[in-house]
């Protein structure tokens, strides 16, 4: 049997589809036109949203599979894997991408490495190559500092995780038809050696950068932990959250999970606002590819200016403040 | 305790600088150190040494030169080093350093735990540790912030997830990746350095090893790299001065449209 269709790994938390899952079908959408095969989302979850199934087809899904069991509310690397291999064992998909998420960059590895499929990390974009119909994947490397395009010319499927917020989900077109197939978990591909005890998660949201349009990011330059405010309510007014460079980070101003770059997260939001940051190749290497990017620092020649769309050379103390009274003004 | 951690040989990037006018980085004199996201497992590791007993042992698979990294791990507080090296391990994917890397933590054997870094600064994939765990069947902890509690057969920790963290218990052995939050690497000691000076570091070669040779190297590899580009540093976007009063109402407004164009505001 050979492979065919593309498959897109939907995500979701407390029976709740999350974003990526329909950002991740307008990227299948684009390869499955040019090979002019299928586009499949899988979901794996447990009681999962009826109205969001139908909402993937709306979005560009010709198909969903969905595996649904009380025994797969918690995501357990092993289980799901086992899961996925059996599923692709019975399918064959030709391609599979999954979102470059804490979850999907853990189970993709895993199944990858057992069917010696070729894996791409991180994918900010993606094609197919017209004489050999092979899967094409972009994905920065080095601290950003270069772009490699890989492909995967004799194993199955083709596998990638595609970077969160890179694309955008497509718009609901009612007029989509598609079937959405319902698979009995097979309790035999349960493995219990793993026991999640409890989850915590944070007060206030601002901890998910990575999902965010608009992150407002702080450096060193903010000299101390008290003028984070200013910059949260500039978040407020511009309907996002916090981020922060490593320096603030490590020096308590802000919070390791708010942390862009090389050694925290890899952000691509609609709006990147850099506030007393330098611009250190580590932290470029987490906010290059925003959409825009902002910046306001008092050094004419620092390296975060190379990279801004707009940059305001000056004191933060006075720009951020008289920017947030006429942004008041403008929500106003 | 035993502990094995693969570690990763990478070019130092943090004085890498961009050439503005070609794009492309200036390699000078650019020298070779332990992944840094690996300090963090190195540190956890010695850690639980000191506290549990046993002993921690770092692999790495690259070049003879590799091995650099290798005393400087021991140079913290490492027991033994081993480097991994063959001319066949050439040109390999994350598949197949996986690979290479789980057949040679079998052939140690022995092992309780076994902890890599969340991603290498280089290739910058994280997939690596969670390779070993698929072909070892080592059940697997990823982007690990704590370690709550150990003993002899099961280990506690916290997770790092995109809205807050999870608690998991995992039997020992293990495999887990680690992230910044977990430690605070400390430095080598002096007394460290002269024992990583007289410490013999062994080497496994394909030849040492029960490896398929079909699997190693590029030739093993499922991926190709067909085009690598460097990307334009700059974006040449419109740069204000905000020194005096003047300016500085002048640059907010100017920034407040640029917002409206965008459709920000
Ligand atoms: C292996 C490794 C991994 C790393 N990972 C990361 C990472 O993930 N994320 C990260 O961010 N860094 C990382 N770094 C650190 C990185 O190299 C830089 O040290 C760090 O990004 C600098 O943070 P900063 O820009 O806040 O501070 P600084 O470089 O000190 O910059 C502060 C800026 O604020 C400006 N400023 C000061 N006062 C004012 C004012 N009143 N008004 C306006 N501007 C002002 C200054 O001009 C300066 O440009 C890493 C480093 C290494 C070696
Ligand atoms: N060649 C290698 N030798 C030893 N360990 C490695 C090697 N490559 C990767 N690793 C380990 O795997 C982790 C993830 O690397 P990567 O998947 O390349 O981002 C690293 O932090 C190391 O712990």
């Amino acid at each position: 049997m050979e492979y065919k269709n593309i498959w897109t790994m939907a995500e979701t938390r407390n029976g709740n589809l999350k974003d990526v899952s329909f950002e991740l079908l307008s990227r299948g959408r684009a390869l499955a036109d040019k090979l002019e095969e299928s586009l499949v989302s899988v979901v794996i979850g447990n009681n999962v949203n009826k109205e969001q199934l139908n909402e993937l087809i709306l979005r560009g899904a010709d198909k969903v599979i969905v595996v649904e069991d009380a025994k797969l509310s918690d995501f357990i690397v092993e289980t799901y894997s086992n899961l996925l291999v059996d599923m692709i064992g019975n399918y064959r998909p030709n391609i599979i991408l999954s979102a470059a998420t804490v979850n999907g960059r853990t189970l993709m590895p895993h199944v990858a490495m057992r069917l010696h499929a070729g894996l791409t990390a991180d994918c900010t974009d993606l094609d197919i190559e017209e004489e050999t119909r092979n899967l094409l994947q972009t994905r920065p490397a080095i601290g950003g500092n270069i772009l490699a395009t890989i492909k995967t010319p004799d194993h199955r499927p083709q596998m990638a995780t595609v970077r969160p917020k890179s694309s955008k989900p497509l718009d609901i077109d009612e007029s989509r038809t598609g079937d959405i197939e319902y698979i009995k978990f097979n309790t035999s591909l349960l493995d219990n050696r793993v026991k999640k005890l409890e989850s915590k998660h944070e007060v206030g949201g601002d901890i998910n950068i990575q999902a965010a349009e608009i992150v407002i990011a702080g450096g060193k330059g903010m000299k101390k932990s008290e003028n984070f405010t200013m910059l949260k309510e500039l978040a407020d007014n511009l309907g996002g959250v916090v981020g922060a460079s490593r320096d603030a980070v490590d020096r308590g101003w802000a919070t390791y999970p708010q942390q862009v770059g090389l050694s925290g997260k890899t952000v691509t939001p609609k709006l990147y606002v850099a506030v007393g940051v330098s611009g250190a190749i580590q932290h470029l290497a987490g906010m290059k590819t925003s959409e825009v990017i902002i910046s306001v620092n008092s050094d004419p020649d620092a390296a975060i200016f190379q990279v801004s769309d707009f940059g305001i050379v000056g004191d933060l103390f006075e720009v951020i403040p008289l920017l947030n009274s006429k942004l008041a003004k403008e929500v106003k | 305790m035993n502990i094995i951690i693969p570690i990763k040989q990478v070019p130092e990037t943090s004085n890498v600088k961009m050439d503005p006018e070609t794009g492309t980085m200036i390699r000078d004199g650019v020298e070779s150190i332990i992944n840094p996201l690996d300090l963090y497992a190195i540190e956890v590791g010695i850690q639980l040494k000191e506290e549990h007993g046993g002993k921690v042992t770092v692999i790495t698979m690259g070049p003879p030169s590799a091995s650099k990294a290798l005393k400087e791990a021991i140079a913290m507080g490492c027991d033994d080093g081993i480097l991994i090296t063959d001319r066949k391990f050439a040109g390999a994917d994350t598949w197949s350093t996986a690979y290479v890397l789980a057949e040679a933590i079998k052939e140690i054997g022995e092992y309780d735990l076994v902890l890599a870094g969340e991603r290498a600064t280089d290739g910058d994939t994280g997939q690596v540790g969670p390779n070993i765990a698929a072909y070892l069947d080592l059940t697997l902890g990823t982007y690990i912030s704590k370690v709550e509690e150990v003993n002899k057969e099961k280990i506690v920790v916290e997770r790092l997830l995109e809205e807050g963290y999870e608690k998991l218990e995992l039997p020992l052995p293990s495999l887990l990746t680690v992230v910044k939050e977990i430690s605070y690497p400390r430095l080598p000691t002096l007394r460290g350095k002269q024992r990583a000076r007289k410490t013999e570091l062994p080497s496994l070669t394909v030849k040492d090893m029960n490896v398929d040779e079909s699997k190693l190297g590029l030739k093993g590899s499922p991926t190709r790299v067909v085009k690598i580009e460097t990307p334009k540093v700059t974006r040449g976007g419109t740069i204000v001065s905000a020194k005096d009063d003047d300016q500085l109402e002048a640059a907010v407004d100017k920034l407040v449209e640029f917002l409206k164009s965008k459709e920000i505001v």
